[in-house]
């Protein structure tokens, strides 16, 4: 069994990719620092305290205090050059003048702003003495998913799986190539069957500790969980590692250089990683692109990975997205066989 | 029966004939050498015959089969030993897991201790490849050739390269892989190794066969047994035409050259004394001298008028 020679195979794609530590980085290390500082970066914060300006003028100190009271209120009594700056940077939301009338001086392009003068006027209404109309209470509920962090991780589970299928399978063939390692086993009795399989089975078996590790990461560092079932997210990694090796084999299939199957690589790879929807969503790109976008396998592929995880979806409802990752590899596949250079 | 019979080999590519016209005939149990310079053709013809290569024209027949693809062919490959001029082996593998995944190719084969044991890299099994010296590299690669137990074993220039001990290391496994009955084709620029190994050399030049036969036919051929080789100080008395120097007794040839004059004599005792009278006559004053046996290296000179290797 051990001596079989896809076992052998297999164990030597194994060996050669963990005994390579840039590789192991790539793999595993890279996604992890881009989730943490890419998670960091845009963790949301929430309006959090709006900050109000108070004009120093008599009467200033029992508006500050009324506006401190209110919960989503900071203020800050303030001399009039002072204030004008501060306001116009932005760094006070409204700037209370008062008297009688109470000026509200704001800018009422900013949301913040708009927001701010809501709430300052309740407060300083209520300090006043209006009593409520009808009893209120709230009731504040955050959404799981609705981070941007939950929208990353499946993102980069899809970008890792594109880059070490395309990586993995290419780079280790190109090299053989180069060597005239492919040459000297073309010599010995091996099937090439056996061949292009031992890199699929041992992508296979490293998927598995890659997206444990990207998704133990994400639900450790910031709780980003997996809504639907696990089967189904094994399912889906699985189907895009083979369609990504596929196409890593196409890729792979022809180059005689490191150099030129790199170029390849990159040209693939690129438009992936900017309009497939990893990093932002690609709704954001013109109608008339949508159609390509759609069809490209990173981007079914990731909003495959989104339906399980952030929404839940089953298996059963993701049949499109499938079909086009499913469609990608084969059809890679089929050409890398017939074209693939031997030696 | 022949080992290897091929007949009108031709290899074409854009720019070269690298293969014109080949025959060539390898008995079973011999060890015969390609021999010839760089670019001879030694390489594509090896290929060819390992069926990696396929030729424009021509027959070829390896132990009695055909290359022609599918299961035929790997029936055929259970039975060869090959080693190719340029692999390099992955450097991250150790040399035991290397054999190890040959020999997982083959349905008999050697176990690992064994073909260690031949190519006496039993201490480095642990190495990874990457850090193994060039001869031990060669030795791996051709236990990678030898694991499969083959009846033929090819190898294209196993010992180019190589320090004088590892090269004798090299010819002391294909020694051994002999005493079992192995037939071996190997190719060389090695004139010294043909002689060694080999029961039947071809000399090669420009993808055709321009000698063969066993290398003390080939040496017999010149006419002569030895060599003498000579060079005059510069300004001092007048060389000797080569006329002249035909004109000495026991010389059989004479090839002037860049920096030194070649003799082929039958008889040192007689024409060295002869030479030097000559000279002393013209009052040439001698800045070299020097004889040899007669080598396959002699052969090739004789035939091409060119020098073997350029190095
Ligand atoms: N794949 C190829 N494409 C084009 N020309 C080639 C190819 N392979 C070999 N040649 C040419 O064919 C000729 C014979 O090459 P070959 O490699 O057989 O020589 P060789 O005798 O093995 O030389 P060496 O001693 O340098 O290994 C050379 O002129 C070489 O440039
Ligand atoms: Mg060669």
């Amino acid at each position: 069994m051990i001596d079989h020679p896809l076992v052998q195979l297999t164990l030597a794609r194994m060996r050669e990719f963990y005994r390579e530590p840039e590789a192991i980085f790539w793999v595993f290390g890279f996604p992890l620092v881009l989730a943490f500082a890419l998670g960091i970066a845009f963790r949301n914060r929430g309006p959090g305290e709006l900050k109000v300006g108070v004009l120093r003028a008599p009467g200033d100190s029992a508006i500050a205090s009324a506006l401190d009271r209110a919960p989503g209120l900071a203020a800050a009594v303030l001399d009039s050059s002072e204030a004008r700056v501060e306001l116009r940077t932005g760094r006070i939301a409204l700037l209370v003048v008062p008297g009688t009338p109470l000026v509200y001086r704001y800018d009422s392009t900013r949301t913040e702003s708009r927001l701010a003068r809501l709430e300052a006027d309740a407060a300083l209404q209520r300090a006043r003495g209006r009593a409520d109309a009808a009893p209120v209470r709230d009731e504040r509920i955050t959404e799981p998913g609705a981070r941007y962090i939950d929208f990353l991780i499946p993102g980069l589970l899809g970008m890792n799986l594109m880059g070490s299928g395309l990586w993995g399978i290419g780079f280790s063939v190109v090299q053989a190539r180069t060597k005239k390692l492919l040459k000297r086993l073309m010599a010995t009795p091996m099937r090439r069957g056996h061949y292009l399989l031992s890199f699929i089975l041992s992508r296979l078996l490293f998927l598995f500790l890659e997206i444990a590790a990207l998704v133990g990461f994400g639900w450790l560092m910031f709780g980003v969980g997996v809504r639907g079932s696990y089967v189904a997210l094994a399912l889906i990694t699985v189907l895009g590692a083979l369609s990504f090796a596929g196409l890593g084999m196409l890729v792979a299939s022809r180059a005689r250089t490191i150099e030129a199957v790199s170029g390849l690589m990159n040209l693939v790879m690129l438009p992936m990683w900017i309009l497939s929807g990893t990093f932002f969503s690609y709704a954001r790109f013109p109608d008339a692109m949508q159609p390509f976008v759609k069809a490209l396998p990173l981007t079914a592929l990731n909003d495959a990975l989104r339906a399980v995880m952030i929404d839940g979806t089953g298996l059963m409802r993701l049949g499109a997205p499938l079909a086009i990752v499913a469609g990608w590899g084969a059809v890679s596949f089929v050409i890398a066989l017939q074209i693939f250079r031997w030696r | 029966m022949a080992a290897i019979r091929c007949t009108s080999l031709v290899k074409r590519y854009v720019d070269v004939v690298a293969v014109a016209g080949l025959d060539l005939r390898v008995e079973a149990g011999e060890c015969f050498g390609l021999l010839g310079p760089n670019g001879a053709g030694k390489t594509t013809t090896i290929e060819i015959l390992e069926g990696l290569t396929v030729p424009d024209a021509g027959e070829v027949a390896v132990l009695g089969m055909r290359w022609g693809g599918g299961a035929g062919d790997r029936a055929l490959r259970e039975r060869l030993g090959i080693q190719l001029q340029d692999t390099q082996l992955a450097d991250k593998l150790t040399v035991e897991e290397t054999v190890r995944l040959f020999r997982s190719f083959y349905r008999q084969s050697h176990t690992v201790d064994e073909v260690l044991g031949l190519v006496e890299l039993g201490e480095k099994r642990t190495a990874w490849v990457g850090k193994l010296s060039g001869g031990q590299k060669q030795r791996l690669a051709v236990a990678c050739a030898l694991v499969s137990r083959p009846e033929l074993l090819f190898l294209d220039e196993p010992t180019t390269g190589l320090d004088p001990q590892s090269r004798r290391q090299l010819w002391e496994v294909i020694g051994r892989f002999r005493a079992t009955g192995g037939t071996v084709l190997l190719t060389t620029h090695y004139m010294e190794e043909a002689e060694r190994l080999c029961d039947h050399v071809a000399i090669m030049d420009h993808g055709k066969v321009i000698a063969l036969g066993t290398p003390r036919e080939l040496i017999a051929s010149l006419g002569a047994q030895h060599v003498v080789e000579f060079a005059l100080a510069d300004g001092v008395g007048r060389g000797p035409t080569p006329e002249e120097l035909a004109a000495l007794p026991g010389v059989q040839a004479v090839r002037p050259g860049a920096d030194r004059t070649a003799l082929t004599v039958a008889a040192v005792h007689r024409a060295v004394p002869a030479l030097l009278g000559l000279l002393e006559r013209r009052g040439a004053e001698l800045s070299l001298l020097a004889t040899h046996n007669a080598t396959l290296e002699d052969v090739f000179v004789s035939l091409t008028g060119r020098q073997l290797r350029d190095d």
